[in-house]
């Protein structure tokens, strides 16, 4: 089953987390042949938001909502249950920092 | 009243015993819990048709997991939502499948395990743990746990089928830990257990309950998990509610007052309780583990198989709250420590230790803070100071009992009593409760 693992990480302990230990991390999930997909994100500075409300665009600079641990970055895994997706998501290393929200994906009815 | 068949008490009685662990295999066999609870209606209902016709199966509760399971397939294949949960794929692999195998007492104790440390797993919020525990493990009704709660019945009813979901949704597995996993899943389970002791604890008064005592609904849970898994802490831990229950007699007075334990009728304690409690907590500190609740339940040890406060050994209780302290480092326990070293090194020890906590910003909005040093200042003279702390002790309490009694203890402060009366009986020692990280009365 697919989980989205999503990393939260207050600004100034984005530099607390090393790019190559997320770049190893990542690749430990891919040798696995458990990843699915995964990035970094820029910081909430060069986030814009979009909402369309009767037919009219709307776009607003910063984040949807103002919190202090930002969305730092995403794996999607394929884990066989949330136990297993757990283990996983404790080894993001940002999970030692901040937060990681563990998510299972729907599939949708169409 | 007509009077009931033999076969019809038969089924009663299995129902009683066994359908806990009918159900336990079912949800395995099922793969989900509300699927697994149909099933287990529905064998039951059959066997109180079929029974009477065809004699009292042999081996019962295999017949029962058996005809469950058929039933639920059965019934799944009709609605054609049919999945293939467990590898069975249709009607010829139930009649191939061993009944008998279903019941095989080691598969039922592990599905039994499995049950608990599914209800009690950290990825559902705490309450949802308890009542889920409640329900599922205990065979409580929705409408006694909310009773015993003081939960609205929707509500407890709501957070039950939101937990039951996550577990389908969030698809947490149907297991037994891991061995690396163990310890800590251990700890959730026995964090809900003694959760649920403690609010039958509390509730000794007020709430009572239609037909389950949460405290012996405790205790029964910790039972089942020290015969399924005999861990030192578990051991512990029953210890620890064995000890606490054994004093349920003489804690409160007829009218409903609070009994601090040095002023308890010792004789009205539960012997056999203390020495099962006892000879767990031995068996408990032989594997040199020493855990949260065997440390406390050794306390309570020493407590109980004191002749009088007097004679209690202080020494040893503090070296134990030492211990405790190592592997439960919380003021409250601290606070308890405090108290215990009072009685051994006398009030003005005690009282330094106390405002050591108060003074550096904990517990100042715990009641039985202020309630110790209140009795602390009182048996030194320190009349003003106590008063103010009993006063501060009661705006903190909401319990009526705990109310009366601080009330009367400030009554007693007020009226100018002689603090020359107040002997190592009459001191504030009090086995509070910490593992909840909330103290029960002080008995």
């Amino acid at each position: 089953m697919k989980y989205l693992c999503l990393v939260y990480l207050e600004q100034q302990k984005l530099h607390a987390v090393p790019d190559g230990e997320c770049f190893a991390c990542g690749n430990s999930f891919r040798q696995r042949g458990v990843l699915l997909a995964a990035e970094a994100l820029q910081p909430i500075d060069t986030a814009t938001t979009v909402r369309v409300r009767n037919g009219r665009v709307s776009v607003t600079d910063g984040p949807f909502a103002e919190t202090k641990e930002q969305l730092a970055g995403f794996y999607l895994l394929d884990a066989r249950d949330l136990n297993e997706a757990i283990q996983m998501a404790a080894k993001i290393p940002p999970a030692r920092e901040g937060s990681v929200e563990v998510r299972p994906v729907r599939e949708l009815n169409t | 009243m007509a009077p009931t068949d033999p076969v019809h008490e038969t089924v009663n009685a299995v129902y009683l015993s066994d359908s806990r662990r009918v159900l336990a295999t079912l949800i395995r066999l099922l793969g989900d819990f509300d699927a697994a609870e149909e099933a287990l209606h529905e064998a039951f209902r059959a066997a109180l048709e079929q029974w009477p016709r065809d004699g009292v199966p042999a081996n019962p509760r295999a017949w029962l997991v058996s005809t469950g399971r058929f039933k639920a397939i059965d019934s799944m294949r009709r609605q054609a939502r049919f999945d293939p949960l467990d590898g069975a794929g249709g009607a010829a692999d139930i009649a191939v499948e061993d009944a008998a195998a279903w019941a095989d007492e080691e598969a039922v104790e592990d599905d039994r395990l499995r049950l608990i440390f599914t209800c009690c797993h950290p990825a559902l919020a705490p309450d949802a743990q308890v009542a889920l525990t409640l329900r599922e493990v205990c065979g409580l009704t929705t409408e006694e746990i909310a009773h015993a709660f003081l939960t609205p019945a929707p509500t407890l009813a709501q957070r039950i089928v939101r937990a039951k979901a996550k577990i389908r949704d969030a698809r947490i597995p149907y297991q037994v830990p891991t061995e690396a996993e163990l310890s800590e899943r251990l700890g959730a389970v026995l964090r809900v257990v003694y959760l649920v002791f403690n609010e039958g604890y509390a509730a000794s008064s007020g709430a009572s309950l239609t037909r389950h005592d949460l405290s012996a609904e405790a205790i029964r849970l910790g039972r089942l998990l020290y015969e399924l898994l005999p861990d030192p802490e578990v051991a512990g831990l029953l210890a620890l509610m064995l000890l606490h229950e054994s004093r349920r007699a003489a804690r409160t007075s007829p009218s409903g007052e609070l009994i601090l334990l040095e002023e308890q009728d010792r004789a009205r304690w539960d012997r056999a309780q203390i020495a099962e409690g006892a000879g767990l907590v031995r068996e408990a500190l032989a594997s040199r583990r020493f855990g949260q609740y065997s440390l406390q339940a050794a306390i309570a040890a020493v407590h109980a198989e004191a002749p009088s406060t007097s004679a209690t050994d202080w020494a040893e209780i503090v070296g134990l709250y030492d211990a405790l302290l190592q592997v439960l480092p919380s003021p409250v326990v601290e606070l308890n420590r405090a108290v215990a070293v009072a009685m051994r090194d006398g009030p003005a020890a005690g009282l330094a230790l106390v405002d050591a906590i108060l003074g550096r910003g904990d517990l100042t909005e715990y009641r039985l803070a202020h309630a110790a040093r209140a009795e602390l200042c009182r048996r030194l003279g320190k009349t003003a100071e106590a008063r103010a702390a009993f006063e501060r002790a009661l705006a903190l309490t909401r319990q009526e009992p705990e109310r009366r009694f601080l009330q009367r203890r400030l009554a007693e402060v007020t009226g100018g009593s002689d603090p020359d009366q107040a002997t190592v009986d009459s001191g504030p020692a009090r086995t509070t409760k910490m593992g909840a990280g909330r103290a029960g009365p002080a008995g």
